[in-house]
Formats: structure tokens, C-alpha cells, sequence
């Protein structure tokens, strides 16, 4: 089980400035949902109240069909893991991990059976009788991880736990996190700030910004039609390229920035208002390399990093600065001007003033993974 | 407690969470009363009444046994200011004060930069110059005492070996305050070398070793680094030395008794006498008033200078 | 950073000076407890060193029975102390209440009154209370205790909040949560508090003196003042025997946790 539904759910302090509002949202039972959004944006706050650890102003909350609004965390059958793990210093791995069900009086047997099956899927076998500040990071993550197994409960929130690895282990403890999850069946409310993470592990994701509800859905569907210019540059790295737009000479040309301008070769733009200001976006793997026949621009370049498997080069487009995804690797020196193919059909279309999306870029999928 | 399970009103169950919100406020209320209950009722008993008490009892006439007999109003505060023991024991008080407390913080400050430096055994020396801290007021002052023995002390015998009439240390009006005082400052060495040192040690070793590196010599350093750095704890313990020696009682009570000619009858004392000898626990209150005010403008001062160094939040 | 050896020198003659001198009358007194009264009225050096003093100051006193109130009193004050301390720093760092940081100022303002001030209502409280020669009249009035709160309530700020938040989410309540997690990962400071009341407990004057009208719970402090004012012949032997047993409890107690107590008091003071 572990549906939880959030119905109008807003937070305020003091009757003050909302920190979030109006927030519905229904995560499914089994499911892998990450909440993400920059630092202020209320995403803790929002795991916070599903645990129970700060209060809920308004609407309401319901677990398994049934209002929690008013129970205590322990009443909500979940468990969490922390950002700094919250892993008790003066106990050793052993009893931080059985820590929850000593409170929670579980027979000494059953306890037992559960920290082994824990500890055998989570490696720390050899570790039980250590303390916590005698374990590397990683070690520790793991055992907080252990702690939310043997709890057993079917709703399991995660507040950043991987911040505090390095790079490495982070992308490791993706992959560990993702399969834990799957393997027990549990549901999972994840919050992080990295949208890598996000689109590497979230069976779907909500970005929050300001304490509203950007745009709920699966990674890829985020990323290909993002609902306003803040998903656009928040999700996806390098980030979209973003730049304002007009169409001149009776629609036959879109002019970008004052400094690019493409040929409307396109049928699908008929649902545009042309007197709408509008920006567009273009990711950065959708800038093709060309040759000087197929080359729709020849654009200086401003910077360039090779990578080994992939080319980033950059541009400046008018005020913007643009980045360039290429497979492979490129011999491509700064200042030289390289000719590029840029498609009207790659092109997201937002109002500029509401920062709604207008139109996503229209191409099929099969052009997708020709194009890589 | 019982919950509706269902929610087929959303007005209803709204409602209701604001009546569970509310029981959740009281309850929150009533635990954090409870733990901090047992300090609470303490400080009313012993600290809030009392001081209460001591000003009421201030205006007042007292039998023997404490209870008030007659109301006298600002007579009790006229007479003590016209009173010249009372203006002798204000002023030796204050006198007391200024012998102690520079010394004590300047002794204190010298030991403990000589500590802190990163020589072998210098924990011997820590222990050492702490030490004084362990030894009550009474010890030292029997300790002094003998020091300060007219014939046989070991003072006496330095003065005279170097050819001088003895002293009569704690006889002699001249010189009984000041033998107190170096009483005192000697008991107070190991507190205040102990905050210092920790004010020292927490120093971060960085800044000394960007001015080695600019070539800084030791008093340089001492002035430029080491003193503003310290100037928190320097600042505490100034304020604490000084309630301190206005709190001084049993220095007094073992070596002096107050005396010679009230010399040394320090304001503690002479409440004490006052109040625990001559039984005018009326006029006995209001010397403790006058002590009540001195040490809370010594407090406010300390928090409204300290405010930016010194934070309880 | 080692000094050069000019500057060694020069460090190591201070010390050594200070340390004498600082050092002089505690070992003076040690040195004259062992001495003869006629050795020390003639002002020479120990020509024997006895333990009579000792077995006449423990004789002719009940210092016995002065000790074993001192350890007493000071144990229960520490305890009581520590208990009052520790809960009320547990309210103002985990609990979340309507008036806390009224009180909270409240209880700054206690560290305005003196103890001195309030001394003259204290004693006809504890004399109303029938508390005059007892054990609580001279240990109750002190268990709450301002620094001591400050004190823990910075150490306890250091606990991560989500340790809190993850025993709440497996349903332990407050007071477990207090005495299962905070009290152990405090400890530290917890030994260190207990050490500074101990001390300052085990060196109080003035309200012994007030509070003791006879032998049965007079603490070692007065014991010593009555040493020193009723030794008829003046032996300056048995009086010096009385002291240094007074401060060893206390020396060892500072020798021990000298640095724990420094790290200790100035956190306290200063964050």
C-alpha cells in the first residue's frame, strides 16, 4: 500500500508568507517519486509534512486512503532517511539500526531476523558493532538505509540523502537506492535539489519552485516538453538554451536574439499567436554539427570542453550564451566559426511573459535516436 | 482520541483539525512546563521571592525572628547613607574592587599566554596554576592567615630579613584591605587563568601562522592577534571578577572579621553582620538592595557591551 | 612550531618562577601539616615530618563527620544540578511552546540576582521550613542553576535536530528521547557541569555557615573556621592538616578534569 494523496495542501508560518500552496498531487502505490527544486523551494517542507515533522495549515493528507493530518509520525507507518542520516553517535551500527523497533517493543526474535536480512542487503556485516563516526560516508549512508529496512514500513521518505557523498559513490548509491526500492516494493517520496538525480531515478517527478507545482511527470516527458521556462532550465545538463524570438517577413523567419535567424520550414507552428513575445528553447544536443553544405549557420565559438565522450562547445548568441552537445570528439578551436544546423523542429516555444509553454519541439523519436 | 475515518464533510474534518492543532498546542505546552517546572518552582523560592522579600523587607523595622513591626518607609536607605560604617564599607568595597580585579585579569592574562605556548610539561604548569581554583575560600584563607601571621608568618620574615619594621598585615588599617586583597586575587587566579587559556586555545592557530609567515614578532602578534581575539572572554571574565569581589565574604569572615576600624567590612560582610549579628534584618535588606542594584547594572553593562560578542540564542 | 631554544629558555625561567610562587601556599601548608609546632613557631625548617597533626585534627574534631556531609551535600546539589539543568536545556532546545523564550529570558535574569542578596529571606525560608541543620536546607536551594542550563542548552543545540525528528517518526517520546539519546551524546559536558558544581558546592561559605548551627551536618568548610578560631594554643600544624585535608577532594577532582573543565566553563561563557 503507501498511496498518498495530497489534496490542496499549503503550509505558512505564522499566518504569514505561504511557503506552499495549493499543492495536489497522488503518488502511486510502488512508485518512485522524486520531488526536486532548488534550495527555498519547499520541497522539504513537503516531505516534512507527509512525515508529520512540521504542521499542515491547509488542505488535507491522506495515506492509504485514510486522513493523517492530525496523527503523530509515528502513526503514519513510514520511515525516513535523513540528509545527515540523524545516525545516534554514542550507539554502534547494531543499535542504531534496531533503534526504531526497541521503541516500537518488536519481539527480540523478530528484530533480530529483520538486522540480518538488513545487514545482508546492505553490506555491513562486519561493521555492527562499530560507531557511526568509525564508518567512511558511504558506510553510514548504509546503515541509515538498513535502519529504514528493518522498519518495515511500506512508505519511505528520503530528505537528500546523497548530498553528503562525493560524485562516485553518489552515482553507486543511485543505482543501490533505486533497487532497494524496487526489490521491497516500496513506495518512495524522494526529495533532492540535483536533477540528475531526479531523472535518473524518479519513476515520475514534480519540480517545485516558490512553493508551487511547476510540472508533475515521468523524466523524459520533463524533458522533452518542460511546462514553462523554469523546468526548461532547470531540468536537463547542460541546460536548454534559451533566447527571446520574433517572427519577421510575414512569418517566414524566426529572428532569435537579434543575432539568429531561422527559416520557417515548419507546419506546425500555425497554433502560435505571432504578435505574442515568445522565447524559445533548443537543447543543447539538438545544435547538430554540419558541414559547410548541410550548415544552416556558421556560429564563432566561445568555449569548448572536451569530455572524451561527448564536445561541449559554446556560442554567444546575443546576450545568451549557448552550449552545443556533440557525440564524440571534435578538434575545434575557440574563436574559429563552425557551421552548426539548427532545425525549426527542435525549437520549444514559451510565452515570454507567463513563461508557459506554447509548443514543445516537434520531432518523432525515431529522429531522436537517429540524431544520437 | 477518535479520528472520522472518513471524510465525507471536508468542513467537518477541517474544523476538527483545528480543534486536534489546539489540543496539540496545549499539550506542547504542558510538557515543555513540566520539564522546565523544577528550575521554575527553585528560582521562585529561592531567588524571585527572596529578592522580592529583601526589598519589602527594606522599608521595614524587624523583631529578632525576622517579621516586620514597624513600616518606616525610606528611613532605613536615609540612615544607612548617613551612616559613615555603611559609606566606609561602600567605599572599601569599591576600593576592594579596584585592587582585585585589574590584578586578578592582568596575572591571570600573563599565565596564561605563558601556557599556552607548545612547550614539553607545560600541563604541569596548567595543572599548577589552576590548582587555586580546587582550594576553598576557606583554606586559603588559613593559608593566608599563617602568611600573614604577625611574628611567625613567612612574610613577616621576608620583611624583616630585608631589614624592615614588620607589618602588621591584617591589623594595620592601612594594610588590611590590601592583604585581603592579595588573598583574593590569588583564590581567583586558577578560575580566571582557566577561561583564558580556553579563550586562547580556541584561537584559530591559522591567523598566527599567516603572520609568521609575514614575519611578525611575539608582541606584535600579541597585540594585533591575540588580544582582540580574546577581547569575549576577556570581557566575561572582567564581569565575573567583578561580581565576584562584590560577593566576597568568606576572606573577610576568616581573616578580619571586618576589621581593623571596618576596613575591611566589604558590603557582603556588613549585610551579614547586620543582619546575622545585630539582627536589623530591616536595614540588613536594604544594604542588600544597594548590592541587588550594583550587580545588575555590573549584568546589564556586561550584556549591552558583550551583546554583539557575548550571544545566548 | 617549536620555539627557538633562546625563547625556550626564556619561557621555561617564567614558568617555573610563577609556577613557584602561585604554587608557595598550598605547599608551604602542605609541608607545615607534617611539621612540629615547635618547628614551626621557630620558624625553621621541618627538622621531622609526623602525621600527629593529622591524627590530632581527627581527634579532636569530628572532621570525619564534616567530610562525609561535605560529599553529601556536594553530590546532591551536583545531582540536582545536573537534573534540573538538563531537563530545562532539553525544553528550550527540543521543545516547541508558547512563552519559551519569555522564560528563556527569565531565566537570564536569575544570573542578576545574587545569591548574597537574597540571602536574609533564604535563611527564614529554609528556618520556616523547619531546613536549619538538615541536609536539603543546605543543598535544595541551589539544584537550579542558570549557567548550568546555558551550559547544557549549548551542548544540546549541537545534536542534530534530526536525530529528534528520526525517534519521532519511531514513535519515542520526549522524556526517553531524553534520557536514551541526549543525556549519553551530552555526557561530556554533563561530567564537566557536575565537576564545576561539585567543586563550587564542596567550597561554599557563607550559607553553611547560616544554615549549620551544630556538628551533625556542618560541612568541612565551617569545620575548618572553627579549627582555626577555637585551636587554643594557636597550632598552626593542625590547622594546616585540617585545610589540606579539605582541598585534596577538590585538587584531585580539578587535576583530573582540568581540561574538560576548561573547554567546558568557557563554552559555557561564551557562545
Amino acid at each position: 500500500m503507501g498511496h498518498v494523496e495530497l489534496v490542496d495542501l499549503s503550509k505558512s508560518y505564522d499566518k504569514q508568507k505561504s511557503v506552499l500552496d495549493g499543492i495536489n498531487l497522488t503518488i502511486e502505490e510502488g512508485e518512485f517519486f522524486v520531488l526536486v527544486g532548488p534550495s527555498g523551494s519547499g520541497k522539504s517542507t513537503l516531505l516534512r509534512m507527509i512525515a508529520g515533522l512540521e504542521e499542515i495549515t491547509g488542505g488535507t493528507l491522506k495515506i492509504n486512503n485514510e486522513t493523517v493530518n492530525h496523527l503523530p509520525p509515528k502513526d503514519r507507518n513510514l520511515s525516513m532517511v535523513f540528509q545527515n542520516y540523524a545516525l545516534y553517535p554514542h550507539l554502534n551500527v547494531e543499535q542504531n539500526i534496531l533503534f526504531g523497533l526497541r521503541a516500537k517493543k518488536v519481539s527480540k526474535q523478530e528484530q533480530q531476523e529483520r538486522l540480518m536480512e538488513a545487514v545482508e542487503m546492505m553490506g555491513l556485516g562486519e561493521y555492527l558493532k562499530r560507531k557511526p563516526r568509525e564508518l567512511s560516508g558511504g558506510q553510514r549512508q548504509r546503515v541509515a538505509l538498513a535502519r529504514s529496512i528493518v522498519s518495515q514500513a511500506p512508505l519511505c521518505l528520503m530528505d537528500e540523502p546523497l548530498s553528503n557523498l562525493d560524485a562516485k559513490l553518489r552515482a553507486h548509491m543511485r543505482i543501490e537506492i533505486r533497487r532497494l526500492q524496487k526489490r521491497l516494493g516500496l513506495t518512495m517520496v524522494y526529495v533532492t535539489h540535483d536533477q540528475v538525480e531526479a531523472m535518473t531515478m524518479g519513476d515520475r517527478i514534480m519540480v517545485l519552485n516558490d512553493g508551487k507545482i511547476q510540472q508533475v511527470g515521468k523524466p523524459i516527458h520533463l524533458y522533452n516538453e518542460p511546462a514553462n521556462l523554469f523546468v526548461a532550465s532547470f531540468i536537463g545538463s547542460p541546460k536548454m538554451n534559451l533566447g527571446n524570438a520574433v517572427f519577421v517577413e510575414e512569418s517566414k523567419e524566426l529572428v532569435i536574439e537579434n543575432a539568429l535567424s531561422i527559416k520557417n520550414n515548419s507546419a506546425y507552428l500555425e497554433n502560435i499567436k505571432r504578435t505574442e513575445k515568445l522565447k524559445i528553447g533548443i537543447r543543447a544536443e539538438h545544435i547538430f554539427p554540419a558541414t559547410s553544405e548541410t550548415a544552416t549557420h556558421h556560429l564563432e565559438v566561445v568555449n569548448v570542453e572536451q569530455l572524451g565522450n561527448e564536445t561541449i562547445v559554446a556560442f554567444d548568441i546575443g546576450a545568451e550564451l549557448w552550449t552545443a552537445k556533440w557525440a564524440g570528439q571534435w578538434s575545434v578551436q575557440v574563436g574559429e566559426r563552425v557551421p552548426v544546423k539548427i532545425d525549426m523542429d527542435y525549437l520549444c516555444f514559451f510565452n515570454a511573459k507567463t513563461g508557459d509553454l506554447i509548443r514543445p519541439a516537434h520531432f518523432s523519436k525515431e529522429k531522436e535516436v537517429a540524431a544520437i | 482520541m477518535s479520528m472520522p475515518n472518513t471524510i465525507a464533510e471536508p468542513i467537518e474534518s477541517k474544523l476538527d483539525f483545528e480543534h486536534y492543532k489546539r489540543k496539540e498546542r496545549i499539550k506542547s505546552w504542558a510538557k515543555g512546563m513540566l520539564f522546565l517546572l523544577p528550575s521554575i518552582i527553585l528560582f521562585t523560592v529561592f531567588l524571585f521571592y527572596p529578592l522580592v522579600r529583601t526589598i519589602y523587607l527594606s522599608f521595614f523595622l524587624t523583631n529578632a525572628a525576622g517579621e516586620t513591626t514597624v513600616f518606616v518607609g525610606w528611613e532605613n536607605f536615609a540612615r544607612m547613607f548617613n551612616s559613615p560604617i555603611f559609606m566606609q564599607s561602600m567605599k572599601s568595597t569599591f576600593l576592594f574592587v579596584l585592587y582585585t580585579v585589574p590584578l586578578t585579569i592582568i596575572i591571570s592574562l600573563f599565565l596564561a599566554l605563558l601556557a599556552n605556548e607548545k612547550l614539553r610539561g607545560i600541563g604541569i604548569f596548567r595543572t599548577i596554576y589552576s590548582s587555586t581554583m580546587g582550594i576553598s575560600v576557606a583554606a586559603a584563607s588559613v593559608f593566608w592567615l599563617y602568611l600573614f601571621h604577625p611574628s611567625i608568618g613567612f612574610l613577616n620574615m621576608i620583611v624583616t630579613g630585608l631589614g624592615f619594621e614588620r607589618i602588621g598585615w591584617l591589623t594595620d588599617p592601612t594594610w588590611a584591605l590590601i592583604a585581603v586583597a592579595i588573598t583574593t586575587i590569588w583564590m581567583n587566579l586558577g578560575f580566571t587563568f582557566l577561561i583564558l587559556l580556553g579563550g586562547l586555545q580556541s584561537i584559530d592557530g591559522y591567523l598566527y601562522e599567516s603572520a609568521d609567515i609575514d614575519g611578525a614578532g611575539y608582541f606584535y602578534k600579541l597585540k594585533n592577534i591575540t588580544i582582540p581575539m580574546l577581547s569575549p572572554t576577556l570581557f566575561f571574565v572582567v564581569t565575573v571578577t567583578i561580581i565576584n569581589a562584590f560577593q566576597t565574604f568568606g576572606q573577610i569572615d576568616i581573616l578580619t572579621q571586618g576589621g581593623p576600624q571596618n576596613t575591611t567590612n566589604l558590603i557582603v560582610y556588613s549585610i551579614y553582620r547586620e543582619a546575622f549579628v545585630n539582627y536589623q534584618f530591616g536595614s540588613a535588606s536594604a544594604q542588600a538592595v544597594v548590592l541587588f542594584i550594583i550587580i545588575l547594572i555590573m549584568t546589564i553593562i556586561q550584556f549591552k557591551l558583550g551583546e554583539r560578542k557575548v550571544h545566548y540564542q | 612550531m617549536s620555539l627557538p631554544i633562546g625563547k625556550k629558555i626564556v619561557f621555561y625561567t617564567l614558568l617555573i618562577i610563577t609556577a613557584a610562587i602561585v604554587f608557595a601556599p598550598t605547599v608551604m601548608a602542605f609541608v607545615m601539616s607534617f611539621m612540629s609546632n615547635k618547628d614551626i613557631m621557630t620558624g625553621s625548617m621541618p627538622s621531622v615530618l609526623t602525621f600527629d597533626n593529622y591524627v590530632k585534627a581527627f581527634n579532636q574534631f569530628p572532621l570525619l563527620q564534616y567530610l562525609f556531609n561535605s560529599f553529601l551535600i556536594s553530590i546532591v546539589i551536583m545531582l540536582g544540578q545536573l537534573i534540573l539543568s538538563s531537563l530545562a536545556a532539553y525544553a528550550f532546545v527540543f521543545l516547541e511552546f508558547k512563552g519559551r523564550d519569555m522564560l528563556f529570558y527569565l531565566f537570564i535574569a536569575t544570573m542578576m540576582v545574587p545569591f548574597e542578596a537574597s540571602v536574609i529571606p533564604n535563611f527564614h525560608t529554609i528556618r520556616d521550613l523547619g531546613w536549619i541543620d538538615t541536609y536539603p536546607g543546605l543543598s535544595v536551594p541551589f539544584f537550579a542553576m542558570a549557567f548550568g542550563t546555558f551550559l547544557l542548552r549549548q551542548n544540546f543545540k549541537q545534536i542534530p535536530k534530526e536525530l529528534r525528528e528520526a525517534s519521532l517518526i519511531t514513535g519515542m517520546g520526549d522524556f526517553k528521547f531524553y534520557l536514551t539519546v541526549v543525556l549519553p551524546v551530552a555526557r561530556t559536558s554533563l561530567v564537566t557541569l557536575g565537576a564545576y558544581g561539585f567543586l563550587t558546592s564542596w567550597n561554599m561559605y557563607l550559607w553553611p555557615l547560616l544554615a549549620t548551627t551544630n556538628d551533625s551536618v556542618r560541612t568541612v568548610q565551617i569545620g575548618l573556621k572553627q579549627l582555626q578560631t577555637q585551636e587554643q594554643l594557636n597550632d598552626w600544624g593542625v590547622i594546616m592538616a585540617g585545610a589540606i585535608i579539605v582541598i585534596i577532594p577538590t585538587l584531585i577532582l580539578l587535576f583530573l578534569g582540568q581540561k574538560q573543565l576548561q573547554k567546558g566553563l568557557t563554552e559555557g561563557a561564551l557562545k
